[in-house]
């Protein structure tokens, strides 16, 4: 019995649990020894002039081997937007030069013989700051009042969408509501901080190990960076703890420390802290959003408009250009006759923005989600029929949206009315009446999201795609090599599954390895839900087309014609029809000669997963505070490989999705210090603030892969942030309550309460 | 992240700490389970050149009963309050507010002693002992001196501690049965209260809604006048100075105050 | 300055700074590096250890706060065989982990939460693990384990294998 589609254990887990997994800052490798380590210096100050830096006070400090500064960094690239149409006068140097423009920015880099002793020194770095005004409110940087970037002539980065919208858009509509809504700015903070080992060696190439999401990319970014030919760059992936998309490429540190084992021709070690961490890895999310619906009382809309104002943070990267996926995903899952979006991008005086566990698509699901509840609210219609009326129906044949996205196949109203029944919808809302009725000070809130989300796009060059290498040994134990970067979705056992169910090899006898790139030059990493519909299927079609290399080569052994050869998974050999004794396994035709198979499987395209979330909390109307009692999720990622995988990438999708509609935010001060720099004051989710969750199984296979999967890692993210919004909205509906951003955090409940209360809804 | 360099004493009672603080002066702090100052050390806010542990002074760690009173001793840690059957019988809003302080690998060092000392008003200790009415006992180069709550408690992270001077012992008067009710109100269960009321015996105190734990005097004004529960809670912000961060500003700390009072008292037993 | 601590079982006598962090002791200089430093802020629990059988941040003790005491790092728990403890093997059974950095901190908070607590409600073992940060599983499947390793510590049938301090070290 094929083990695919069953629960099978994770083969990472016993070291993880015994001796803890390596980690970059847990490396002992005798290529670093004698490692150096770097502090950098930080700008204390949002935005100012850099008149002039000191540091003839660090020398003297204990056990300091060198300070470098811009000055001294001569011989790096200068860093621009990642796409032409993002203008290219927003530049940034891997330390600041002239100009710092945020809290967090490197200024200096202190080298000492002992990781202590930088905390010591750094403190010593006298920088003359001339502060300029901070710029933190999207509508003041698109003002250009103040301008980051001078030379730019102005804060927009790129615009995306449509120069003019339709006037006439809401012509035909009974209703129309509008309004600005929040996708707040959130810290990505994986568990493991951002960190590097770097030495170069007597061939003059680099080795580097740095935590990330694909060692190829990684390479690439680092290697652009240094000015160097990536051949010049071996990147090695040690386990890395959480990424969640802000783990994607390399980051200055990254290449600064590389440049400082260079200049010392020493290796060189850094780890940051989590303060560090919470100002200078990237952040996420951080749109405006402005949603208008309009359309017919009897539930139809007609009409609906996304704008969005993006927030770069300080120096434009990967965030400047996700509103782009915001945009192509725009209506979701509805057929409205007619939407349109737009979107900018702005540069602000705070931490970069990159992608964070869906990137760009969260974002278009929490605006539409948001604005069909605030329709229906309108026309005073219960929220599930109004998806209901507006859901587009099934389809199994690849359709447009409209925007450029290519849904592959989707049964969407299935999804919502699995969600709804498993809630017991009618029940809760009968509840919710009751506890109305007799004034509860605990209201109840239900709130529902539908969403269909993209995954498994296109890399930059052609169709989606990845490599994998399948190698069987003599004693019958194989290793795969694949182009996919895992940090805890448990490719180590997902592909040895798709392996061992080809081959006949028991799982624990296959080795995964990804992550070296002199051992695996190519590879797409792991990132935006990719990896099983491309690196998975890569795995099988490696392992397909190894069989057929030594099917040729096993007729050989066997002198029969290769048309008689069966193979029997069971004993993973070949054997004669009809001659029980004649039999050749591939651990025997591997020890003729060596026996792999690089493979590269090429998908027509995205998929695009789909599902509905019910969120039920509890608030309290005296004090604001939501209590998330349940959440229901249905997602369809098509054909399931390890049902506890895939519900593990669900969990913790979940909670993520939750956390930035319950809790977390990035907050600056008006002067643009972070008052969140810290897990003391990010508030991080923790066991006591979601409840078990209740996952309904839903698999409509794809056709866009031999595997049926499309992507799960981002889901929960996607559909859990708007039905808990939802909820919170919903169970304060009845005292006038029509919205309330994210985070739905006391004060701001209660303050909406009171508001509404005084008729200012 | 790490401290700055520092000297390491250990104290082995406390006449030693006494003298140790003397010699050193204000350079040395002391160090008990370490949960308030070191944190500050990292990041750099405290740096004191010398440390005193007096965590491993064992003969100031314990629970007993003592006349009317019930003593803790200063080295006693939040899991040893929060479990202690002596404490959940005769001084139930002790144990309890203990057991809500940080989460259980803090409560496993932190020591009631270093909680008083560190005077956070957002903390669950100060407040808890605030309504308590309870005294610190502390010890100094001339000998012991009692201190009421109402008295220690001076302001932002200060007491009336002076720098010579080592808390020895919590005194809490013994009320077994008597009705209590502490409310603590946070985003997430391991935070530091946004406010927080506790209420025993006609007493109620606040905290986070000023630089120390703050009286509700009107509140208790009115209940000793025989207003109920919802009328005196009414009163509860009155006179107090709560400060404004990104969890609430006044206005929503002073409408908390209040919510948070009338729950307590209801948990007391007072009705409206 | 000199201490002496017993780690998983075994005494030994080092010449330290005094603001060497316990965490960077265990890692540095007992090569015992499955505790990881997650926040710097005694907010995360990824360095969590058991010192005299009680959990810990060991961010926020110093080794010379440690000295003359007994530290249990999750490299003690399985057996010589490689035989998992039975918190280990719930984690693995229920999936109680992904990219690891949190699970040495959870699996020691965890041992020490059934020392005191060995038949805990859901609602319990969330309140016991407040201090425990992951950002992969969503706690669901912590819970999961957290509360099937009770379950296997209470069926009597293996004394040797119930939960708690010390169980196999």
């Amino acid at each position: 019995m094929s083990i695919l589609g069953t629960r099978v254990l994770r083969t990472e887990d016993p070291k993880f649990m015994t001796t803890g997994g390596v980690y970059t800052e847990d490396l002992v490798d005798e290529r670093l020894t004698g490692a150096v380590y770097v502090t950098f210096a930080r700008s204390p100050i949002a935005h100012a002039r850099i008149n002039g830096i000191d540091t003839s006070a660090v020398r003297d400090s204990d056990g300091v081997l060198a300070v470098f500064t811009a000055a001294d960094v001569t011989d790096t690239a200068t860093l621009r937007g990642m796409t032409r149409d993002i203008n290219q006068e927003m530049t940034q140097t891997l330390l600041a030069s002239d100009t710092v423009r945020y809290v967090g920015e490197p200024v200096a880099i202190v080298v000492t013989e002992q990781a202590y002793q930088g905390e010591d020194a750094a403190d010593l770095i006298d920088v003359d700051y001339d502060p300029l005004p901070a710029v933190i409110d999207l509508h003041d940087a698109e003002s250009d009042k103040t301008l980051l970037f001078p030379e730019a002539g102005s804060n927009t980065a790129v615009r995306y969408g449509p120069p003019q919208l339709d006037e006439h858009l809401f012509d035909d509509c009974e209703v129309v509501v509008s309004r600005e809504i929040v996708n707040q700015r959130v810290a990505p903070a994986p568990m493991e901080s951002r960190s590097a080992a770097a030495v170069w060696g007597e061939d003059g190439r680099l080795v580097a190990w740095i935590p990330n999401q694909g060692a190829q990319g990684t390479r690439a970014a680092l290697a652009a960076m240094l000015k160097v030919s990536p051949d010049k760059v071996r990147i090695i992936t040690p386990d890395v703890g959480g990424a969640f998309g802000a783990k994607f490429g390399a980051d200055p540190e990254h290449a600064l420390v590389a440049w400082t084992a260079r200049r010392l021709g020493r290796p060189v070690r850094w780890s940051e802290t989590r303060y560090e961490n919470l100002m200078g890895m990237t952040h996420g999310r951080g749109q405006l959003q402005t949603v208008t619906i309009g359309g017919r009382r009897d539930g139809t809309v007609l009409a609906y408009r996304l704008e969005v104002l993006q927030d770069c943070g300080g120096y434009p990267r990967i965030g400047t250009l996700l509103p782009s996926l915001t945009l192509l995903m725009t209506p979701g899952t509805y057929a409205f006759a007619k939407v349109e979006s737009a979107a900018r991008s702005v540069v602000t005086t705070t931490t970069p923005m990159g992608a964070y566990r869906g990137a760009g698509r969260p974002e278009a699901t929490a605006a539409v989600e948001r604005a069909m509840d605030l329709f229906a609210a309108e026309i005073g219609m219960d929220p599930a029929e109004v998806r209901r009326r507006n859901l587009l129906p099934a389809f199994t044949e690849p359709r447009n949206n409209g925007f450029g996205a290519l849904y592959d196949s989707g049964d969407y109203a299935t999804a919502l009315d699995r969600a709804l029944e498993a809630a017991g919808y009618g029940r809760l809302r009968a509840e919710q009446v009751e506890r109305r009725a007799r004034g509860d000070v605990k209201a109840l809130g239900i709130g529902i999201a539908c969403y269909v989300e993209i995954t498994g796009a296109g890399a930059e060059s052609g169709d989606p795609h990845e490599n994998a290498t399948v190698e069987v040994h003599p004693d019958g134990s194989a290793t795969i090599l694949t182009g996919t970067s895992p940090h805890g979705q448990g490719h180590g056992t997902a592909w040895a599954m798709l392996a061992s169910d080809e081959l006949g090899i028991p799982v624990e006898r296959i080795t995964v390895r990804h992550g070296d790139t002199d051992l695996i030059p190519e590879g797409g990493g792991t990132g935006g839900s990719r990896s099983l519909q491309q690196g998975g299927a890569a795995v099988r079609q490696a392992s397909q087309e190894l069989l057929e290399v030594a099917r040729d080569r096993a007729a050989d052994e066997l002198e029969v014609d290769a048309r008689d050869l069966r193979f029997d998974v069971d004993r993973s050999a070949f054997t004669v029809a009809g001659v029980q004794q004649a039999a050749v396994s591939l651990a025997d035709l591997a020890g003729k000669e060596r026996l792999f198979v690089r493979a590269v499987f090429t998908a027509p395209g995205a998929t695009f997963p789909f599902g509905a979330h019910v969120a039920v909390v509890e608030v309290d109307t005296e004090t604001g505070k939501v209590e998330l009692s349940r959440l229901i999720a249905v997602d369809d990622a098509g054909t399931i490989l390890n049902p506890l995988l895939a519900d593990g990438q669900r969990h913790g999708g979940i909670a993520q999705g939750a956390a930035q509609a319950l809790l977390e935010e990035v907050v600056y001060d008006a002067d643009g210090n972070p008052l969140t720099a810290s897990f003391a004051d990010y508030p991080f989710l923790s066991a006591t603030e979601v409840p078990s969750f209740e996952l309904v199984d839903m698999q409509t296979p794809t056709t866009y892969n031999p595997l049926g999967a499309k992507g799960i890692g981002e889901a929960g993210t996607i559909g859990a942030t708007p039905a808990v919004q939802n909820a919170v909205v919903d169970a304060v509906s009845h005292l006038g309550v029509r919205h309330i951003d994210m985070p739905t955090s006391p004060q701001t409940v209660w303050r909406a309460i009171v508001s509404a209360s005084e008729g200012n809804a | 992240m790490i401290t700055s360099p520092f000297d390491f004493v250990t104290a082995r009672s406390a006449e030693q700490a006494v003298a140790l603080l003397g010699e050193y002066g204000d350079d040395a702090k002391l160090l008990a389970g370490g949960h308030s100052l070191l944190p500050m050390m990292k990041v750099r806010l405290a740096a004191p050149a010398v440390l005193v542990d007096i965590g491993g002074i064992d003969e100031l760690a314990y629970v007993r009963l003592d006349g009317d009173d019930v003593a803790v001793g200063a080295t006693t840690r939040h899991a040893a309050v929060a479990t202690s059957a002596v404490l959940r019988e005769q001084v139930p809003l002790l144990a309890h507010a203990a057991g809500l302080v940080g989460d259980p690998q803090v409560r496993h060092r932190g020591t009631i002693g270093g909680s008083l000392a560190h005077a956070d008003p957002a903390a669950d200790l100060p407040v808890a002992l605030s309504a308590l009415g309870g005294r610190v006992v502390v010890q100094g180069p001339a000998g012991r001196r009692e201190i009421g709550a109402d008295d220690f408690f001076q302001g932002y992270f200060t007491t009336a501690l002076a720098e010579d001077e080592l808390i020895v012992e919590v005194r809490l008067a013994r009320r077994p049965g008597q009705g209590w009710g502490y409310e603590k109100f946070t985003r997430r269960a391991n935070d530091w209260a946004i406010v927080a009321a506790a209420t025993v015996g006609g007493r109620v105190s606040l905290a986070n809604m000023g630089s120390q734990p703050v009286r509700a005097l009107s509140t208790e004004q009115a209940l000793a006048s025989g207003s109920g529960a919802r009328d005196a809670a009414a009163l509860a912000a009155e006179g107090t100075r709560p400060g404004e961060d990104m969890h609430g500003d006044a206005e929503y700390r002073r409408h908390l105050a209040r919510v948070l009072t009338r729950r307590a008292l209801a948990s007391a037993g007072v009705a409206d | 300055m000199q201490i002496t601590i017993t780690v998983n079982g075994q005494s030994q006598t080092d010449d330290v700074e005094p603001r060497l962090l316990l965490v960077h002791y265990l890692r540095e200089w007992r090569d015992l590096r499955a505790a990881n430093i997650g926040c710097d802020t005694t907010s995360c629990g990824a360095c969590t250890v058991l010192l005299d059988g009680q959990s810990v941040k060991s961010c926020t003790v110093l080794a010379v706060q440690a000295d003359g005491h007994a530290v249990q790092t999750v490299e003690s728990l399985a057996a010589d065989d490689g035989e998992l403890h039975p918190v280990q093997q719930a984690f693995r059974q229920e999936h109680g982990l992904q990219c690891g950095f949190c699970t040495p901190g959870m699996i020691m908070a965890t041992v020490g939460l059934l020392s005191e607590n060995p038949a805990p409600t859901e609602r319990e073992v969330r309140e016991a693990l407040e201090g425990n940060y992951c950002r992969c599983t969503g706690y669901h499947n912590i819970v999961r384990a957290v509360l099937a390793a009770a379950d296997a510590g209470s069926d009597g049938a293996d004394a040797e294998a119930a939960p708690g301090i010390g169980g196999r070290a």
